[in-house]
């Protein structure tokens, strides 16, 4: 169940599309995870039909697909795991969902996730809480919790999630399979409901580098709906070499601090040394302004979110409670549809970016992402690509962290400099503690996703962690 | 540190109605994580320019051309999600 | 020198909708809403459906400069969009796109003919922004149990002009408005006719006290009877010891009042911040290059007319006052000599035009545009215009002849009746008007005819002619009158007063 795209291929033109799409959707029904919130069973074997009929054209012809619920799908239900959104149907398809169907995939559902993709855990959903499949009482991450478990699980082959603070990143590490966060404006946010506008980019999911690269390829590219989207032509997959010799790698140390599990470090630096005996030169770098980050990534992506938020108000789409007044109506639509961690970052945004305070908290935290991003100019004048840990621990128990808000904001330490930074990163599976997998985070400069995925690509052909499968599930 | 005056302001301002409750589970997390922002009060960012887009664009725009379909819902489409509508409008509760 | 007896300063925020664009703001949606369903000219950007993004319209930034140099403001090297956080149910993402620090144009002048002669209004700035959808209400706001959106205004590109308080008097405030329009006329930037395409926020405040902001103002004449009524309120304030509370106040067109509005809603808090789905422009650089197409504006077409055409000052303000009349009459002096070969006496044609049918359609309430007709009609009320100054200018017809032909012709219901121009192709205009006039017996009367009219008249007042005889001047008018009457106006007055003349010794 966990064939790659070219095994799955092979499988589509010896028997069909709708074959393969069944026995995944075979797979789902029998499922713990809770990593789907809709599933669109009959429309994706209608198009896996089509597909069949037709020559099998498109780089992702019949292969099925799932989609993070915060990508507009036009005529599925879209909820951002949200109960604010109850029977949203979207009249509109996002970008990366027209190029998805233009490259003929079957997407097969949406999946689970933290509430507005406001999480680390997948435990915020409306829905209630996806599991990840090496431990069913562990989350699988987030936000894009589902899209990861659903990929671990062996439940779909590839996915995709969005990433505003490593919420693709996260989950890949936690669930033991490769995620991507591109470089800001190379994939089209038109149809992402956006959460920190100014942070976030949709990415691929699969079990390996090569179909990660695969789905890459056909989500990123220009669109002229989104003004943050960048020019510029690559075929990613075409860039994938085993070969790393020469690459300079830089190591910054103060992503290997405190609060960082023994196992995690050992098993990313054993990560770095594997790339170093394939002919790659390691460099300490130093970042001085990591530590700030998360409060600055914070600060920005409550203030953002405040505002973004701010058009769920129960009168063109979601859910409606009784009417009373105008004012008085919006408010308790909103008390009634968004969830406590939701409510707590609206709350906090809105402070942030209140009379009184917008210079103490959101002006100061974009002059720290000033300083944060040089951080990463700099390293990037002497190293090609940055190595961390994704997360500074493995999968944590479900229930664990979620009351104590800051506790679980920590867990984002490692991931959010990047997206502050707006330069791609990937996670790739380096190792296990205790049964649990653990992510190497592979950092590059602006744009240079090339740099990030060959890497990455060498990594796995060199070892097999990636190979490994969740079991009892 | 907010109290529960700035509480009631944020919420609303954010148009969230919070129960007596809400107020009392809130306050202390909210606070929690307001002082750990407070870290960033050691950091000397004079003079540095706020980064308000991470890439370095301007001037992105679009002809004044009307764009059908890619635009442009029909009526039904447009009112096709509304809890409620009459008449061709969304219907909203009354103003006062 | 005005002496403002009551410290009265009105500052303006006028919201221009740039409704001549083809699309919104943000979004490709057509801007030809205005007979549409309710609704129908909307897309999921200015639906505000999560997950849509704004990409800004071009040649909206392109009207903003253009305007923006028409006040004589400076074009901001770097200018960006914010967000404007509030809720109202006509705002569909619970924020504003706006702009608020780096406007586009910033400190600007106009000048307007103020209480004591010229008055120049400074321009604080001028920046661009996107309307909010329409409400309905059942009968009015506070008593609607409902309240109904259509968005397809939503998203349409609206460019907010704010003024220094430097306006004295709702007559100042209304000559302001009235000069604001005319200039965006110019620009052809924005059609004021159509509905919501402009509307005023007022703040004015009397003697060194706080402000009121008055909001819903949509008209030139809501705003100087908003005010007058704001100025009468605060002063009774005043004089019962009171003190002005700065606040918002609605203005309620149907009952000429304005009323408080104090809610919550008061305690207005936007959290401005820019706008991270839009980029920030650097479009300063297009200034000189737009500079360079700029019109004629008002006021100095205005200088050349008195110049280049000798007519009065007031003759000038008033044509050039609205642009259709200033090319009207223009086109008329145009389409005239080339008819005829010969140039139409400019000032001949400003008494005909400006002093006489301007009245005419001020009197009826009518437009040049309305008459002319939008597209179809335009020249053929040209042309019957030059043909019948022409008619004129060689006698063929009387003045009184004329005017009864233009009466009948702005009295005519549209498309109806026989006097209602229409151009056949083998028709002249001039062919046509004296055919008219022949089938209604109102050609011009001369000769022979004219003489026996005044044989007869003087032989059936006696009287007159004895009165006249006995020094009455005024006696003469009343022959004249007699002599009119029997040629239907159809001749000349002053040839039937030279000729009585003779007659009469």
């Amino acid at each position: 169940m966990w064939a790659g795209i070219n095994e799955l291929m092979e499988r589509i033109h010896a028997s069909s599309s709708e074959e393969v799409v069944s026995e995944y959707f075979e797979r789902i029904e029998s499922s713990k995870l809770n990593a789907f919130i809709t599933l669109s069973k009959e429309s994706a074997l209608l198009r896996a039909r089509e597909i069949d009929s037709k020559a099998h054209d498109g780089s992702l012809a019949g292969i099925p697909v799932a989609i993070k619920d915060n990508i507009s799908t036009k005529g599925t239900l879209t909820t951002c795991g949200s109960r604010i959104l109850t029977g949203y149907v979207p009249p509109y398809d996002a970008h990366v969902i027209e190029k998805l169907k233009g490259a003929g995939a079957v997407i097969i559902g949406k999946t689970n996730m933290d509430e507005f993709a406001m999480g680390t855990s997948t435990e915020t959903s409306f829905f209630g809480a996806a599991r990840n499949p090496w431990d069913l009482e562990r989350v699988p991450g987030g936000s894009s919790g589902g899209s990861a478990a659903a990929v671990a699980g062996g439940e779909v082959p590839i996915a995709l999630g969005s990433d505003t603070g490593g919420s693709v990143r996260c989950p890949a590490s936690f669930c033991g399979v490769v995620g991507l966060k591109p470089t800001y404006g190379v994939v089209s946010r038109y149809g992402l409901v956006s959460y920190a506008n100014s942070l976030e980019q949709i990415g691929p999911f699969a079990t390996n580098v090569r179909d990660v690269a695969a789905l890459f390829d056909v989500i990123a590219g220009y669109d002229a709906r989104d003004s943050t989207s960048v020019q510029r032509e690559m075929n990613y997959s075409s860039e994938l070499r085993n070969e790393v010799s020469g690459l300079r790698i830089g190591i910054p140390e103060e992503y290997f601090g405190e609060g960082t599990d023994e196992n995690v470090e050992k098993a990313v630096r054993n990560g770095i040394h594997t790339l170093e005996d394939l002919g790659a030169d390691l460099a300490e770098v130093k970042m001085p302004h990591t530590k700030y980050a998360l409060s600055a990534y914070y600060i920005i992506a409550m203030s953002e979110a405040s505002s973004n938020l701010a058009r769920f108000d129960g009168m063109r789409y979601g859910l409606r409670t009784d009417d009373s007044d105008w004012h008085t109506t919006f408010s308790q639509v909103r008390a009634a549809g968004f969830g406590d961690e939701v409510k707590r970052r609206i709350l906090l945004g809105t402070y942030a970016l209140s009379a009184g305070y917008h210079d103490k908290y959101y002006l100061k935290a974009l002059r720290v992402r000033t300083l944060i991003k040089q951080d990463f100019e700099r390293a990037f004048r002497d190293v090609d690509v940055l190595i961390t840990p994704t997360m500074p621990y493995p999968a944590f128990r479900l229930g664990e962290k979620i009351d104590d808000p800051l506790s679980l904001y920590l867990a984002d330490v490692d991931t959010v400099p990047i997206n502050l930074a707006g330069v791609p990163s990937i996670s790739v599976p380096c190792g296990f503690s205790q049964g649990l997998p653990i992510g190497m985070q592979i950092i590059g400069r602006h744009f240079d996703e090339a740099a990030i995925l060959r890497a990455a690509y060498t990594f796995e052909e060199n070892t097999d962690f990636h190979t490994r499968r969740p079991g009892g599930i | 540190m907010i109290g529960k005056k700035d509480l009631e302001h944020m919420a609303w301002l954010s148009r969230l109605e919070l129960s007596g409750e809400d107020k009392e589970r809130y306050t202390p997390k909210l606070n929690s994580v307001l002082d750990y922002f407070s870290e960033l009060d050691e950091i000397d960012t004079d003079g540095i320019e706020p980064a308000y887009h991470v890439l370095p664009v301007s001037n992105v725009f679009r002809e004044d051309e009307v764009s059908v379909p890619t635009c442009s819902l029909s009526q039904e489409e447009a009112l096709s999600n509304s809890p409620k509508k009459q008449d061709g409008f969304f219907k909203a509760p009354r103003m006062m | 020198m005005y002496e403002n007896p009551d410290g009265v300063m009105i500052g303006l925020e006028v919201h221009v909708q740039l409704n001549k664009l083809k699309t919104k703001i943000f979004c490709g949606c057509a801007t030809d809403y205005h007979k549409d369903p309710p609704n129908s000219h909307v897309c999921p950007v200015c639906l505000g459906l999560p997950g849509s993004l704004p990409v800004i319209n071009k040649k909206a930034v392109e009207a903003a400069i253009k305007v923006g140099l028409a006040l004589n403001c400076r074009i901001e090297e770097y200018t960006q969009f914010y967000r404007k956080n509030y809720y109202y149910p006509d705002l569909p993402k619970g924020f504003q796109i706006s702009q608020y620090d780096f406007p586009i144009a910033s400190k600007g002048q106009i000048i307007i003919e103020g209480e004591d002669g010229e008055l120049i209004v400074r321009i604080t700035r001028a920046h661009l922004e996107e309307d909010p959808g329409r409400l309905v209400h059942e009968g009015t706001i506070d008593r609607s149990k409902y309240t109904l959106i259509d968005y397809n205004r939503s998203g349409m590109a609206l460019l907010e002009i704010v003024s220094d308080p430097d306006l004295r008097s709702p007559k100042e405030a209304r000559r302001y408005l009235d000069k604001l329009r005319n200039i965006l006329e110019y620009l052809d930037v924005f059609d004021g006719d159509l509905e919501g395409a402009l509307r005023v926020d007022a703040n004015i405040s009397i003697m060194g006290g706080q402000r009121a902001e008055i909001k819903n103002i949509s008209s030139h004449k809501g705003a100087e009877r908003a005010l007058l009524f704001e100025i009468v309120r605060q002063k009774n304030v005043v004089r019962r010891g009171g003190v002005v509370v700065q606040e918002t106040r609605h203005f309620d067109e149907a009952r000429e009042i304005t009323l408080s509005m104090r809610t919550k809603e008061e305690a207005h808090d936007y959290r401005y911040f820019p706008e991270p789905d839009l980029m920030p422009l650097k479009v300063s650089g297009w200034a000189p290059e737009i500079k360079e197409t700029l019109p004629e504006l008002p006021d100095a077409r205005r200088m050349r007319f008195i110049k280049q055409y000798g007519i009065t000052d007031d003759q000038a303000k008033s044509l050039t006052g609205e642009l259709v009349w200033a090319d009207y009459y223009e086109q008329v002096l145009k389409i005239y000599e080339n008819e005829y070969g010969e140039k139409l006496d400019p000032k001949f044609a400003a008494a005909w035009i400006n002093d006489y049918l301007k009245g005419e359609m001020n009197y009826r309430g009518s437009t040049l545009t309305y008459a002319v007709g939008k597209v179809s009609h335009h020249l053929i009320w040209h042309e019957y215009t030059v043909a019948i100054l022409g008619l004129l200018k060689h006698e063929k017809i009387t003045d009184d002849n004329a005017v009864i032909i233009f009466r009948n012709l702005l009295d005519s219901p549209r498309g109806g009746s026989d006097w209602r121009p229409v151009k056949k192709a083998a028709d002249s205009a001039e062919n046509y008007v004296m055919r008219i006039l022949e089938e209604k017996g109102l050609l011009k009367v001369e000769g022979d005819i004219v003489e026996t009219a005044a044989f007869e008249a003087i032989n059936e007042n006696p009287q007159a002619v004895a009165d006249y005889k006995a020094g009455k001047e005024k006696a003469l008018n009343s022959l004249v009158g007699a002599v009119m009457k029997k040629t239907k106006g159809g001749a000349d007055a002053r040839k039937v007063r030279e000729i009585l003349l003779v007659k009469l010794g």
